[in-house]
């Protein structure tokens, strides 16, 4: 069943686990309910039948000692059942436990910010440790170590096709893992409340083979290119020389600041505005105009440029590919 | 005292001829003042409860306006009708409001309105707490609208986790309105638990010994127990969360040695079994009404008491299945899941039991009954959903999504507000001796019940696609606009179902049909009295010799004669067997339970701001509490409590 | 009768309902999108009041953060993560004067502390023109303000999450400023 975004568009091991078990138990719990509803239903007509005939109300002891033997076997087999789900709860839980023969993990660290997302790939070499925002790669088939950490309040990690939530705790480090098995692009979902903007609060999440994974890592890894043409000169002048150096940065320019997301490769993503606008040119003029029409309350200021100035800089930020 | 058959009680009129009857005198000791000053000075339980039944349900008809107000917003994705401030201050608000001043206010008041018949008593044991307890319950209400409609509405969710609830995270005074507004309905709420648990420990009438009080009367002793051991954990933890924000104490500051974990753990210790209180009156209700509407008395009387206190006990080991996205160990979270689990059976047992009772009964299906079966169909899905919860990696999943939106709303509606509409048109007789439209009762009831399933189960669904909950609006191409737009239509239902309600009562009010004491034919005491309810309740306290009271005696009922007349006096009886025991005056209507709260109040309030109002308020307290408990010149002849001497064979 | 005795009632009601959103809607307005004052409007401030004549009347421009608990809040955010605190420490002062303390160099009222940020000021201040929007100049002119305690208690900022290094903002008393000479020219000896 690929119900698209559902628990149930599983995309990994853990979730296909916890797919498995979540229909195994809403059909447990869909039988149950209507064996209740049946034997509400029976009551109410037999009962009713008696009011018809005149019958007084049963309190012999021979009905009661029947139904005391049905109630007991009632409250025995939800008894059983009960045993069933924790058993299946258990062997699930094991099941989708970190695999400790995992080979080769890649350890993934997420910080959450009010309203955005950061993530640093811990690089074997630390040199090659890969800071990137709002977008997360993973190559298919190789175990995910996510170690979850936050700036400020709490949020949750949550990628619906691979795995359940875990929370980001400020003071707190959190793990979690995920694996893709197949390719996919998706979207995920700060999943506890964190605010004003806690309901655009996403990322999104692309699996790929390992090829193209190392290709895209390597690509993220290397500095901005100086701009070329000169409406994207202007443009870079106009962000080192505004308000856009004070939060952002772009690896190979003098922006540095790690207030807000890096946005080295900001012409590279699928969206901007933590996963919640799609990445166009339109988009990002209206987003650098005014975030606060798009997502009121988020720590990014309206900014007033004039259209030539606006222009160049959304020149300049498409050739940040 | 002697018992001695006596005349006939089940209704007590005042012959106009006889001015100094009966009837008049115990009115005339019993009864209210006159005017604003009675209203406010009252120390009779019926008046008390009443009021504070009509402000939960004030207070629940404006969270249900902000209901209708949020699915609104969320009827279209990127709807911009409420921005993100507004909408969380409304869910927040709508949260805070149905649990802290709805939920267990309301089934606290109902129990302190016919606790007291049920078991044959005239009043409360402590009547003047009683009225601090409203009052106290009152000023937070308001302190927490006054909140909202001022736009310092509390925002950060009705769980209020740090570090957003925290001095860093949540500017101004919205959080801190929010912490005081617990610590107002905590003390009503541990008041009234107080009130309930002694007045059925000492005050039942001769004959009901435990093991023959009503199951209604059961359900809320056990609840009060939990009250008790509960509250005191949400009203430590806003204390804290106040200080933190006030005094800049460090209890939820990592950096210093706090835990940001500190507060789930205590709130949700209070959480979890938060909703059983609110849940396991709902059961009592239900108790009360199958066994009228069934013409029998509920089937496995024991088993159905021992449930109930299973519940309550199962209830407190239950609380981490709300952190189980939250870093503790897997073993422990494993327990927690297998205590979800086990409450389930107590839980089964009770409806098995209900079931049965309706079997072998002889039902009629009035509304109060309809109410019934529509609790068994909705709150069974609620807690089958429930049992999805429990299991930690399906939770893993699902927690934080819509799924538990739907989850709650089928187990508060359905647990607890079904039954308590049910109760509404069961006991609407007795408490204004007027009978309730069946046909408006059938059809409201039906447009709520199609109502709750029509907006909550695509809730559900929207939780297995994916949709995150506390959100103000969602994104175009995430595909939940359907399922939100089939829910908001649902909660139109809802607010249709729930005005034909209000119709209801007010159109009864002014002119339902007359009904008599026992319109029913109800098995307990209170079908005994007139209606509505005399001030005094009964005229002469009545003798039980079996579990259904009216039931199980036909004919008139043994009743107890020696109590005074001239003064309030009530009977006290022994705790297992209800052998009399000692009389005990009472005290009259006094304007100090009321000054004792406004003296809370002023403390807390000005608390919000500034920490010398708790030493202001601490004062002017200690001074109230002086003027309550001042004593009375010693008298000869005013002795407040007189030892029985009782020649009553066991 | 009955009706106006209800009208009155409920328009006393309303009265007392107005007084409070008066009260408290301005320590709580959370303002996203307002404009505020703008740049150029603060280049009529001067350092001093102090004018021949008459004094103009448009020497002051109004703070649409002062009293209100969200801006202030952000401005303390803004402070924080803008590293302020390099040379002025959380208010304690270092390579920078302190800001918690009863002296000002350039003036304590908002504008004043706005055309500081913005101008910057000799011996370190950096000039800030152009990095900084309107809003947040007003936030972070609040913050600072309530570093000494001139901003309200109820919507001055509680302990932050985090190590402490200070007493909070709501907590500190308030502090009446002065002028005082700038203390960090360098010596007479030592001028070029």
């Amino acid at each position: 069943m690929t119900w698209a975004g559902s628990i149930f568009d599983t995309a990994g091991t853990p979730a296909e686990r916890i797919a498995r078990l979540a229909w195994f138990l809403i059909i447990v719990s869909a039988v149950t309910y209507l064996l209740v509803l049946v034997a509400t239903g029976i009551a109410i007509r037999r009962a009713r039948a008696r009011r018809t005939r005149g019958d007084l109300a049963d309190t012999r002891p021979e009905t009661a000692k029947r139904l005391t033997r049905n109630v007991a076997i009632a409250t025995i087999a939800t008894t059983l059942i009960l045993l069933v789900y924790v058993t299946a709860t258990a062997l699930t839980g094991k099941a989708i436990a970190w695999p400790l023969n995992a080979r080769q993990p890649l350890t993934i660290e997420v910080t959450g910010y009010q309203w955005w997302w950061q993530f640093r790939y811990r690089d074997s070499v630390p040199s090659n440790w890969l800071t990137t925002s709002n977008e997360l790669h993973i190559p298919v088939g190789r175990p995910v170590r996510v170690i979850l950490l936050s700036n400020d309040v709490i949020h949750s990690f949550w990628i619906p096709e691979l795995h359940g939530k875990q929370d980001l705790i400020p003071g707190h480090r959190n793990t979690t893992w995920i694996q893709a098995d197949r390719p996919g692009v998706w979207k995920a979902h700060c999943a506890e409340f964190c605010g004003h903007q806690h309901a655009k609060m996403q990322f999104d999440v692309v699996a790929e083979s390992p090829a193209q994974f190392d290709q895209w890592y390597r690509r993220q890894l290397a500095s901005a290119l100086p701009p070329t043409d000169s409406a994207a000169k202007r443009g870079h002048d106009v962000f080192v020389q505004r308000t856009c150096i004070m939060c952002h940065s772009i690896n190979g320019t003098e922006a540095g600041s790690n207030v807000g997301p890096e946005l080295t490769h900001i012409a590279s993503r699928p969206s901007i505005a933590a996963g919640s606008l799609p990445n166009t040119r339109v988009n990002l003029g209206r987003w650098i105009l005014n975030p606060q029409l798009i997502k009121p309350g988020v720590r990014m200021p309206p900014n007033a440029l004039s259209p030539a100035d606006m222009n160049a800089l959304l020149d300049y930020l498409e050739t940040l590919k | 005292m002697s018992a001695q058959p006596l005349p006939a009680e089940r209704a007590v009129e005042s012959d106009p001829n006889s001015p100094a009857s009966l009837h008049d005198r115990l009115e005339r000791v019993w009864r209210n003042g006159p005017g604003l000053w009675g209203w406010l000075t009252s120390v009779n339980h019926k008046s008390i409860a009443l009021r504070s039944i009509i402000t939960a349900f004030a207070f629940f008809g404006i969270a249900g306006v902000e209901a209708a107000l949020m699915r609104v917003q969320l009827a279209r994705p990127e709807n911009s009708f409420i921005g993100p401030d507004l909408y969380n201050q409304l869910f927040t608000t709508h949260g805070s409001a149905m649990m802290f001043l709805f939920a267990v206010p309301v089934v606290q008041s109902v129990a302190l309105y016919f606790v007291p018949i049920m078991i044959g008593t005239r009043n409360v044991a402590f009547p003047r707490l009683n009225a601090f307890g409203y009052w106290t319950y009152l000023i937070g209400g308001v302190l927490l609208f006054s909140g909202l409609f001022t736009n310092t509405g509390p925002d950060q969710g009705w769980f209020s986790y740090v570090p957003l609830a925290g001095p860093g995270f949540s500017p101004g005074k919205r959080v801190d309105i929010w912490a005081q507004m617990i610590t107002f309905t905590e003390i009503a709420a541990i008041v009234a638990a107080i009130e309930v648990i002694v007045t059925v420990f000492k005050q039942r009438a001769p004959g009901m010994s435990l093991n023959r009080v009503p199951p209604f009367v059961w359900a809320m002793v056990v609840m009060s127990f939990m009250v008790l051991v509960a509250m005191p954990y949400v009203a430590t933890a806003s204390a804290m969360l106040a200080m933190d924000r006030l005094i800049a104490t460090q209890f939820f500051n990592y950096a210093e040695g706090g835990d940001a974990l500190l507060w789930q753990h205590l709130f949700w210790f209070f959480g979890h079994p938060e909703v059983y209180i609110i849940f396991i009156p709902g059961l009592g209700m239900v108790s009360a009404i199958v066994a009228t509407f069934s013409r029998r008395p509920v089937f496995g009387y024991t088993a159905v008491v021992l449930s109930l206190v299973a519940i309550g006990f199962l209830s407190f080991g239950l609380w981490v299945h709300h952190m189980f996205a939250t870093p503790l160990t897997q073993t422990g979270q494993s327990f927690f899941t297998a205590a979800s689990a086990m409450i389930a059976i107590p839980t089964g047992v009770t409806i098995f039991c209900w079931i049965a009772t309706i079997w072998s009964g002889r039902p009629r299906f009035d509304t109060p009954m309809l109410y019934v079966v529509g609790f068994i169909a909705l709150f069974t899905i609620g807690g089958l959903s429930g049992l999805l919860l429990a299991s930690v990696p399906v939770d893993l999943q699902i927690t934080d999504t819509d799924f538990l939106p739907g989850h709650i709303h089928y187990v508060l509606l359905g647990g607890m507000v079904f039954p308590l509409f049910g109760a509404l048109h069961y006991w609407f007789p007795k408490v204004t001796g007027r009978m309730m439209s069946e046909r408006l009762g059938k059809v409201s009831f039906w447009l709520l019940f199609i109502g709750v399933n029509v907006t909550f189960f695509p809730q559900l669904l929207l939780g297995i696609a994916g949709m995150p909950r506390r959100v103000y609006t969602y994104l175009a191409d995430s595909g939940w606009g359907g399922l939100n737009l089939t829910s908001s239509i649902g909660a139109g239902l809802i607010a249709l179902g729930m005005l034909l309600l209000v119709i209801n009562v007010a159109r009864s009010l002014a002119a339902g049909a007359a009904a008599g004491a026992d319109p029913w034919g109800g098995e307990t005491l209170e079908w005994a009295i007139s209606s509505p309810a005399p001030d005094y309740n009964f005229a002469y306290i009545p003798i039980v010799h079996g579990r259904s009271a009216l039931w199980a005696d036909t004919g008139d009922l043994d009743a107890v004669a020696g109590l005074r007349e001239d003064r309030r006096e009530i009977l006290q009886t022994t705790m297992l067997d209800a052998v009399p025991d000692s009389r005990h005056e009472h005290p009259d209507p006094t304007i100090v339970p009321l000054l004792t709260a406004l003296a809370v109040g002023v403390g807390l309030i000005w608390g919000i701001f500034d920490p010398i109002g708790f030493v202001v308020g601490g004062v002017l307290t200690f001074i109230a509490l002086a003027a309550w408990g001042w004593p009375e010149k010693p008298s000869l002849t005013r002795a407040r409590s007189w030892r029985c001497q009782s020649d009553r064979r066991r | 009768m009955r009706t106006r005795r209800y009208l009155r009632q409920w328009g006393r009601i309303a009265a007392i309902c107005a007084l409070g959103l008066a009260l408290a809607c301005e320590r709580e307005k959370r303002r996203f999108n307002d404009a505020s004052p703008s740049a150029p409007a603060y280049a009529a401030v001067t350092l001093d009041t102090l004018q021949p004549g008459v004094p103009s009347p448009e020497l002051t421009v109004k703070s649409p953060s002062e009293g209100n608990a969200y801006d202030i809040a952000q401005g303390k955010q803004l402070f924080e993560q803008w590293n302020c605190s390099g040379c002025h420490s959380h208010g304690g002062g270092g390579m920078g004067p302190p800001l918690m303390d009863n002296e000002w160099i350039y003036g304590s009222s908002p504008e004043n502390i706005v055309a500081t940020i913005v101008e910057g000021r000799p011996n370190g201040m950096p000039s800030f023109r152009n990095r900084i929007t309107a809003n947040q100049l007003w936030q972070l002119a609040a913050y600072v303000r309530s570093m000494s305690g001139l901003e309200a208690k109820a919507p001055s900022p509680g302990r932050n999450d985090g190590m402490q290094y200070k007493v909070d903002e709501q907590r500190t008393p308030f502090r009446t400023p002065r002028a005082s000479a700038s203390k960090t020219l360098p010596a007479k000896s030592e001028r070029p």
